[in-house]
């Protein structure tokens, strides 16, 4: 018997035909197939009970109420909370995106110090005790050079934060431009201090908007896109004034164009036909009116302002007209968001127009509420350099000015400064100019959640947990015309070795000693909160929400028209270029941008890389619809891709804002470029604030 | 003719040639050929059957024993402890806190473990790591509340249909897991051709849709289950 090539055949062959009617290939080929559609790397959330908890959104001005699924305690989706008194359960594409936050690539995870251009990481105790060293250092030798900048200006986060600097002896504290601050500042310009406006558009049957974004963002946004729905129920109608065919003017019954930052003179011009008519209504105007309207009737006749805005004059007039006889008619002031390159003449001749007609404290009207009564801090302790420094007056007016005194100043200004909850570096006009000053503060220390562009800026971080990890009030604003105060609640324990800023501040406070100390004197920051706000605590901490005030407020406030009387000035864009470059306000590009959001925005907005500019046919001379083009501004230069759009105005060139971020987030950075480098602030006398609109600007086929 | 083609014909003639010459030794090989045919067929045939299910699954140990006929004894029935939540989503297997509804760090019983259960996991607030035989992959989405709560037989099926009778058991079976999907061998079922006899042997979708089919008269969609 010999074994040959056939017997090994045999085998193969018997083996093969055995294995064929064994189980085995069916039961493989089901397995691998479960395989693959279950690759065990894949991470797969954990399954358990699903619970919700409800806390407030802090990401924007809006404060929405929000609802927080839970599985096995751990939070997987956010929704709107029905029971929120200013949403009933809306919430935006950044709101339901919040818990990518948490997760950041950018996120800085525990305190940092600067070594040469390096952050190296550092104990809680390190980083404070050598904030609390350094500081001491400072305070011996003027108080007052300790600087603080927040995001907003309202909260008991903010309210300790001032306090910090008012027992540490400076007064400069300052926040980034916001709507709030803007209707305060008008409020106060014209109807005295301490007060503040909120439009009741949910109950107004005639709103003109001088810009207002309200489907792009402005003031607390899921309340302004609920009140436009209502708005088409109730048959309200809404007029926007613009030079770009919005979101909002595209859902107006009318869309008024106007030139680029003319929107006060339209308004000046709309009094000054109500004045000249005689439609305007009874108020209390201490100093009278005969000034302004002399001046106004003079300087804003309607052919002068046709030749300003762009607006035939018989429009002019006729607007004025149906904007008086309207029953419950509002004006609401600030272009987009509201927040940034505004000026005081702007809202306050819108709020003159709210005025002279009779809107005050009405329904559907505007509201002048008095400024958040809910919060009350024990007075602060003050040694004899605390008293010096609050004897001493403010560097600058406003960020914008104290970041050019800093720039055009030898000797530091400032020699520490808090950056809290704002990002500087990044968000306001000409960031690089703003970098600069950072970089003549010789010690900055940031309470940021993120390595953005002004944390890397810093000398010590010492990292704030984010809204989802931490407990804090979260007023209301941005315009609405109730007040109320949420409760965020920590949702999840802090990812990172963070903090909540507020236990920061007082372990900070306690290091520091003294009298800095006694007025921190508590164990942690939700025993502070609870004290602070003891008034609605009770409310607050049951329900979620407090509501302050709400209705209209009684009696009709008092209305001085001494600044408009003075005829401000109107803040001309900077440079001889013949076209208008403007910045565009879109609501899924606001602040802070989430993964998600950014992957929402259109490709008329940023093409792959490349920011997508808007301008009109009839001015593109030469450039092709998609083609690229280079923007030339007196600040910077940068390339992009056209859009040719009718909806923008002839002779402006529209590009998105809240692009081009540079810190470490693969996917919120290096998309586009950031407008604000090509756009220089415009400071307005007396208010201090940027009112740059826009700048002048050429633009070129690439 | 060319030379190419001359050669082509030529080398087919060869192979040809080779082909035909018959051998009389080949006779033995051919039996051969067929006993290793037979041998190879057989080794592998019953290999395939009996000794690949065992390479297959890898057999885990449950953390301890336990004993579920007790529990129904002294607890109730099966929705005393693998209950719905009142938003219909099922409990599954309970966790400590539950078990910890009725028991402390002190054993209630003798067991070993019941000891085992209240020294390592009771004191030490730690949850046990049940291993569940019945889990179904990842994208399978499946709602107890559907098949149990019903309002007519549809909706109205026993555990024992698809679970069996686990709920008479004193013991806790070893946990057989597939090494190539993870999942339990449950859902294959135990008999390694797949074949069942009763409802409960198997839970792969095949007999999701035999159920689904007989009761509703139709397999159902993808995206009623794959979601
Ligand atoms: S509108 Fe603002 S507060 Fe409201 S959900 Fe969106 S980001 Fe949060």
């Amino acid at each position: 018997m010999k074994i040959d090539r056939r017997s090994f055949l045999g085998l193969g062959l018997g083996a093969a035909a055995g294995i064929a009617v064994s189980p085995v290939g069916v039961k493989l080929t089901d397995d691998s197939s479960i395989w693959t559609q279950n690759w065990p790397w894949t991470p797969v959330p954990e399954d358990g009970e699903i619970t919700y908890e409800n806390s407030v959104c802090s990401l924007c001005p809006g404060s929405c109420g929000i609802s927080v699924r839970k599985i096995k305690g751990r939070p997987v989706k956010i929704e709107g909370d029905e029971n929120c008194p200013i949403t009933g359960g809306g919430a935006c594409l950044h709101g339901i995106a919040g818990l990518q936050y948490l997760y950041d690539p950018a996120r800085v995870k525990t305190p940092l110090r600067k070594n040469g251009k390096r952050f190296e990481p550092i104990s809680w105790e390190e980083a404070i005790s050598t904030v609390a060293g350094k500081l001491g250092e400072i305070r011996e030798n003027g108080s007052d050079t300790l600087g603080l900048i927040t995001g907003g200006a309202q909260g008991s986060m903010t309210g300790m934060f001032r306090r910090f600097l008012d027992a540490f002896g400076s007064s400069n504290a300052f926040a980034m431009p916001s709507l709030d601050a803007n209707l305060e500042l008008t409020a106060q310009t014209l109807h005295g201090a301490g007060k503040t406006l909120g439009f009741d558009l949910e109950n107004s049957d005639f709103v003109l908007s001088f810009g207002a974004g309200l489907l792009e963002g402005w003031g607390s946004p899921v309340a302004c896109y609920k009140a436009n729905s209502s708005r088409k129920e109730r048959h309200g109608k809404l007029y926007q004034i613009e030079p770009r065919l919005s979101n909002t003017a595209a859902n107006a019954d009318k869309w008024i164009p106007c030139k680029p930052g003319t929107e006060a003179d339209l308004a000046l011009g709309i009094c000054a036909v109500l004045l000249s008519k005689n439609l305007f209504a009874p108020g209390v105007y201490p100093g009278g009116l005969n000034r302004f309207t002399a001046n106004v009737t003079k300087q804003y006749s309607p052919e002068n302002v046709e030749a300003i805005t762009g607006v035939k004059a018989a429009d002019i007039e006729k607007l004025a007209v149906e904007f008086a006889n309207a029953k419950n008619a509002v004006a609401i002031p600030g272009r987009g968001r509201g927040d940034q390159g505004q000026s005081l003449r702007e809202f306050a001749a819108v709020q003159t127009l709210n005025a002279l007609t009779g809107r005050l404290n009405k329904k559907g009207g505007v509201f002048i509420f008095d400024k958040e009564s809910y919060l009350s801090f024990p007075e602060a302790a003050m040694d004899e350099i605390a008293e010096a420094g609050a004897g001493k007056d403010k560097q600058a007016a406003s960020l914008d000015e104290l970041v050019t005194k800093i720039n055009a100043s030898d000797a530091p200004l400032l020699n520490a400064l808090f950056v809290y909850n704002a990002n500087p570096c990044y968000a306001l006009r000409d960031p690089k100019r703003v970098k600069d000053a950072f970089k003549k503060v010789p010690f900055v220390v940031s309470f940021s959640s993120y390595l953005d562009e002004t944390a890397m800026e810093a000398d010590v971080i010492l990292p704030a947990s984010t809204f989802l990890e931490r407990m804090e009030d979260v007023p209301s604003g941005g315009g609405l015309a109730k007040q109320v105060v949420g409760l965020a609640r920590p949702m999840v324990n802090p990812v990172f070795d963070t903090k909540n800023p507020g236990d920061a501040l007082i372990a900070l406070a306690q290091a520091m000693g003294g009298t800095i100390a006694e007025s921190f004197e508590w164990e942690t920051y939700e025993e502070a909160l609870e004290a602070i706000a003891e008034s609605v605590w009770e409310t607050l901490s049951e329900e979620g929400y407090a509501v302050v005030a709400e209705g209209n407020p009684e009696g009709i406030p008092t209305t001085n028209f001494a600044y408009m009387a003075d005829m401000p000035d109107a803040v001309q864009a900077q440079g001889d270029g013949k076209l208008i470059l403007m910045p565009i306000d879109n609501m899924r590009l606001t602040g802070a941008s989430s993964p998600f959001a950014v992957k929402t925005v259109s490709d008329k907005v940023i093409a792959g890389k490349d920011v997508v500019v808007e301008i009109n046919p009839a001015t593109a001379k030469g450039l092709k619809d998609g083609g690229d083009a280079v923007i030339t501004t007196p600040v910077g230069k940068a390339k992009v891709k056209v859009f040719l759009n009718e909806g923008m105005m002839p002779g402006v060139i529209g590009m998105a804002k809240g692009l081009g971020h540079t810190y470490d987030n693969p996917y919120v950075a290096g998309k586009g470029v950031n407008v604000n480098d090509l756009i220089a602030p415009v400071i307005e006398p007396g208010s201090g604030l940027d009112a740059a609109f826009g700048i002048t600007a050429s633009i070129s086929k690439a | 003719m060319s030379e190419i083609e001359n050669k082509a014909e030529n080398g087919s003639m060869d192979g040809a040639g080779e082909c035909t010459a018959g051998d009389p030794k080949d006779d033995k090989g051919l039996g051969l050929g067929v006993i290793f045919f037979m041998g190879a067929f057989l080794i592998c045939f019953l290999s395939g059957w009996l000794l690949f299910p065992k390479l297959l699954y890898s057999k885990k140990e449950q953390p301890f024993n336990f004993d579920h006929a007790l529990h129904t004894g002294e607890a109730g029935d099966c929705e005393s402890c693998h209950f719905l939540r009142e938003d219909g989503t099922f409990s599954g297997i309970p966790n400590l806190e539950s078990c910890m509804e009725c028991h402390t760090d002190e054993p209630m019983g003798e067991t070993e473990d019941e000891a085992v259960f209240c020294e390592e996991y009771v004191a030490k607030e730690k949850e046990v790591p049940w291993l569940v035989y019945a889990r179904q992959p990842d994208c399978v989405y499946f709602s107890h509340a559907a098949h149990i709560m019903g309002e007519n037989a549809k909706g109205k099926i026993d555990c024992i249909t698809c679970h069996g009778h686990i709920g008479e058991s004193t013991t806790s079976r070893p946990y057989e897991e597939n090494r190539i999907t993870g999942y339990s061998r449950d859902i294959w079922g135990k008999n390694i051709w797949g074949i069942k006899k009763n409802s409960w042997d198997r839970m792969k979708m095949d007999d999701c849709a035999e159920c689904h089919v007989e009761m509703d008269g139709h397999k159902g969609y993808c995206f009623q289950c794959h979601k």
